[in-house]
Order: structure tokens, then sequence, then C-alpha cells
């Protein structure tokens, strides 16, 4: 795959010479002492975390940094996935000596609950039915993965993340820990990203739920128990979502209309015609390896649920009132998923909640996933930004 | 912003560096790569940011450490709240606002003290070479051609402090520079506006 494809396919272009960085992949299980407590008024209880975990914490317990994935990722950000055994998602980002340094910070990266990866979701066992939760599960918001997250730091003995970095929802993550906890944020890398999600992007989210749910192997969401899985509806909808993650250039120097393994059009609706048919078919097939269908539904709806201003009386500048964090908002000239326009009103909110902010706009025709993928200009401005928090946290 | 010579910006940037007091929160408007603010924050411990237009000086802004966002002076201004720097200044920018009085405005708007600084049109070389040749002026502070210069607002000693008393701005320091030479004028007036290359204001709402 080349620049077409991002890690959101999980099958990021790594460099092979990359070498990953040392991983501890942990769990945490908060018992009936600690239950969540849910936006939906819900408790959820046990919570289960899985996270894993790059470089050491120093003494001062100053240096940790918290990547928050985006919608179909999870904790295995620098090293081989288990399952795939594909490169970490951000592994051209995250090791020793590159841009978030595992040779100076510790990196933490959770699983968001309603995931799929061994943290709490709709494949996990509901206690109380020994069966797995499938949509009894309580449906959570970006909020809710946050707490949990806070409730992990604790745990780790964490009280001040030196920064929180993510894209797409990764973004809206980290937005909404600056939010809740700002004394607990020194630094804030918001990529990618928006403080509400918008009519569109709820529209891109439907179109693939409904492709899951009108698959006769969704069961309503009780397929684990009759021994199925979704797949094509599942493939659908990330065939779907896959295409806003790209933009239009991109897809064009890639595939244009050209033909896939034929000379000629087939007139017939059997094996894909052209190439870019065949890449999202694949695209779709190979998810469906790592991704629960159930998990799909529950994160997208907790990306469409997220509007930090309505949570604020509808003036996004009070979720970051008296903020001391410092704000790095990255953007991309080619993304029509998060444009530029949606990052800038996180942009405009801070400043005018006085905030330290910093904002880029990376020129790129690489779309939505250009924040995984080999951006140098990219590159040298968060390590510039990260450089510069460091020496303020006293981290040199 | 229209300079070109380092000599030049050096001499310039240090006269603003010289006019904040150390620690203040300073906003630079049109701060281009960054040169203004990473002297201040050396030189004056400042706590700076910054706000340019062009992207690729944004993105060299925040490589090298500084908190800038990508913006228009003519717009983008708006945002920040009332009285939430110390100082705003306005670099060799003013001349290419397509609004000066508006983006003055909203200076004195957000900071205590507001700081301009911009090549003086009215200095005598400038003056002699229209009179003479019957062009544009180009000179060391003002080297593109008049097709192709960012530079849409030019104006004078004279003229400025016409826009401050328009504003309801008073000087608390003038600055006058002319090559390597820089000194205060109490009251500028038709001396200055000839001898003078550049100046720099320091200014405050009345």
């Amino acid at each position: 795959m080349s620049a077409a494809a991002g890690a959101h396919t999980g099958a990021t272009p790594q460099d092979p010479r990359l070498e990953a960085p040392e991983a501890r992949l942990e769990t945490v299980t908060f018992g009936p002492d600690k239950p969540l407590r849910l936006d939906s008024g819900e408790n959820l209880s046990p919570v289960t975390l899985a996270y894993n975990t790059y470089g050491e914490l120093n003494a001062d317990k100053s240096n940790a940094v918290l990547i928050c994935h985006a919608l179909t990722m999870d904790q295995h950000v620098a090293n081989a996935h288990p399952q795939t055994d594909k490169p970490g998602w951000w592994l051209r980002m995250v090791g020793p000596g590159r841009t978030i340094d595992t040779n100076r910070f510790f990196v933490i990266c959770p699983n968001v609950i309603g995931g799929c990866q061994g943290s709490s979701g709709p494949t996990e066992t509901n206690p109380k039915t020994g069966n797995p939760y499938g949509l009894d599960f309580p449906v959570i918001t970006i909020a809710d993965m946050v707490r949990s997250q806070a409730m992990l730091l604790d745990h780790l003995g964490v009280e001040t993340l030196f920064c929180a970095i993510g894209g797409s929802m990764g973004g809206m993550q980290v937005l909404e820990w600056a939010s809740a906890y700002p004394e607990r944020v020194f630094s804030a890398i918001p990529m990618a990203t928006a403080a509400r999600h918008s009519a569109q992007n709820i529209a891109f989210h439907e179109v693939g739920r409904q492709a899951i749910m009108a698959d006769p192997d969704w069961h309503g969401g009780t397929y684990l128990d009759h021994g199925t899985r979704p797949t094509k509806g599942l493939s659908v909808a990330r065939m779907a979502a896959h295409i806003t993650y790209l933009s239009e250039t991109a897809l064009f120097r890639k595939f244009d209309r050209n033909l896939q393994d034929r000379d000629t059009l087939t007139y017939d609706f059997g094996a894909p015609d052209f190439q870019i048919e065949s890449y999202l078919r694949h695209q779709g097939m190979t998810f469906v390896d790592r991704f629960d269908a159930n998990s799909y539904l529950y994160i997208t709806r907790a990306m469409d649920y997220f509007d930090l201003a309505a949570a604020h009386g509808g003036v996004l500048a009070n979720a970051f009132k008296g903020t001391k964090t410092r704000f790095c908002v990255v953007s991309f000239t080619s993304d029509w998923h998060y444009p530029t326009a949606y990052n800038k009103q996180i942009v405009h909110a801070l400043i005018a909640a006085g905030a330290n902010v910093s904002f880029v706009e990376i020129e790129t025709d690489k779309g939505h996933d250009a924040f995984l993928l080999d951006e140098p200009v990219m590159d040298d401005t968060l390590a510039g930004f990260i450089a510069s928090a460091a020496r303020q946290r006293g981290l040199v | 912003m229209a300079l070109d010579t380092t000599t030049q910006t050096r001499i310039d940037l240090i006269a603003v560096a010289d006019l904040v007091r150390e620690g203040a929160r300073v906003l630079d408007v049109g701060c281009g790569e960054g040169e203004l603010l990473e002297l201040l924050r050396d030189r004056r411990q400042v706590d700076g940011r910054g706000v340019e237009i062009s992207q690729a000086g944004v993105n060299a802004c925040v490589a090298r450490g500084l908190s800038v966002v990508q913006g228009d002076a003519d717009r983008d201004l708006g945002d920040y709240p009332d009285d939430s720097f110390d100082y705003v200044i306005l670099s060799q920018t003013i001349q290419a606002t397509r609004n000066p009085r508006e983006v003055l405005g909203q200076m004195k708007r957000i900071g205590r003290r507001v700081v301009v600084s911009f090549p003086n049109f009215g200095h005598w070389k400038i003056r002699l070479q229209l009179l003479l040749s019957g062009r544009m002026p180009v000179t060391r502070t003002l080297a593109d051609e008049w097709y192709d210069t960012p530079n849409i607002h030019l104006c004078t000693v004279r003229d400025f402090l016409d826009l401050c008393e328009a504003e309801n701005l008073a000087i608390e320091k003038a600055l006058m520079l002319a090559g390597d030479t820089s000194w205060t004028e109490h009251n500028p007036g038709t001396r200055a506006n000839l001898r003078a290359e550049q100046a720099v204001f320091l200014l405050y709402r009345k």
C-alpha cells in the first residue's frame, strides 16, 4: 500500500528499519468499589482497561505522554499487533529518538472502553449473564472514555500528563482531557479533529451502522451467541468510512479509473472492474479480521455524541476557561473529514479563553489519514512544540 | 515584513524589544518566522504569542518552540479578549494590512500597550526619488516594485501621528531609526519625518 493507505486501514506503510520500542502489554480491572460513572447515568462495573506502555516513568512522574487512539485503532501504537503482526500504527512517531521519544517519555496508550482489544466493551463478558454484553453494554461517550483513562492514570500514579496527543477521535479525547482535567494536562496536541461532530460526519457513521445492522448475521447484536459475525455489514461500513479518510487527489493519484487485472470493462457485477473497488473490498475484508461490529456501533455513537460546546452552555471557549495547558492544534489541507475549519473553531475558542495555543495547518494531499503518515513538516512542528513544552516542564 | 536586509531587521527588532518590559505578556501580530518573538523570549523572558498569515511562517515559529497561530491581522484579532496582553506588537506589518485603522483599534482593545513599527514614507530619500525620477521609490526598506509589493498602505510619520490622534492613542515613546542609528523624539515633527527611515511607537489608550 502506498500513501493512499493510512493506519486507519491497519496497513500503514512503515519503514521496516524502524525499531519497535519495548512494549509492556498490561490490563487493569477496577472492581465494584470503583465503578465508572457514565454520561448516560449508568455505572459500569467492573471496568477493564487494556493498555500498553513504553519507556520509563521518571522519579518526578512528570514525563508521561498519553496517546489517544482513533476510531478503529487500539493500544498497539508502537509494537507489532498481536493479531495481525502488523507494525504499530504510529511507529514512525513513537520510539527511541523519535518525536515521542520513548527514551525520554513514559508513553501510555489505552484501548478505549467500548473497544475490542481487551478493554470493557460489547465483546467482553457481561458478569450478570455470563454471555458477551452485545447491545446490553451501556452507550458510552468520549467523556466516559476519558474518565476511565483518568482512573488508569490514578492506578499508574501519574497525577499530571506531560502531554496528551491524538488524531481524529484521539483528538476529541485530548480536547475532553484538557477540558475535564485541565490541571492534569500540561500540554495537549489535538490533531485532525473537531470539538463537535458535524452532520456530515454523523451521516457517514449512520451509513456504517445501518450496513452492520442490515447484515442478517448481526442477529440484533447477539451474533457471538449465534456463533456468527456480521462481516459483510462491517466490511461495507469500513469501505464507506475509508473513503472519508482519503482525499480525492490521493484517490486520483493512486487509482484514477484504472482497471483491476483486466483491459476491458466486464459489463458484470462480480469481480471488481476498477482498482478502487478492489482496494476498498480489500480494506473491508481485512478490517473484519481485527475489529468487532458492535464495537464499531458503540464507538461511532460516542463520536457522534461529542459536542464539547454543548456541554459548556453552547460556548466552546467555556470548555477551556482559565486553562494553563499549552495547546498545539494541527490540521491538514486535504482533510475533508475533519477539515481545517473544524480545527480552527477549536483554535478560536482557545484564543477567546486566553489559552496558550499554536496552530499549524500542514499542506498535504493525503487527506484525513495524513496525521499517521510521513509528513516532515508535521514532524518538525510537533518536535518544536514538544521540545519547548519539555523545557517549560523542566524535562531537559 | 517588507524588510529584506538582516542588519535593518536587527536594529528595528532590537528597538521594539527595548520597549517591552521583562516578563510581559506579548502578542506579535504578523510575527513572520518568529525572529522578534524569539528575541523577546531570550532577552526579555516574555510570555509571547504570535499571529502570522503565512503558513510557512507559522510552521517555522512552532518548530522553534513559539506559540503561534495562523491568522490574518485584518480578520482574526476579534477572538482575543479585552486587555489580554501587556503589549500588542505590529512590527513592519501595518503597511501590509487592508484596514490599518481597524487593526490598530483591535490592538488597543487587546493590549494595554501597543507597539507599531513601520517604514517611513516621508524619508527625504523617498521624497527625492519620487521628485527626481517620477517613479515609485524603491529603497533598502521598501525593496519591492509597486506592482509586487505587499505594502498597500504606506504612510509617513506625520500620517501615523494623525491616525493615533483619531484613534485616541497617546505616544509614550517614539523611536526614529536611520541606518545604524536610532534616537528618541519627544514630539516628532518635520525634521524627524525627513530623517527617519523607520519609526517605532509605543502607544497607550488616552
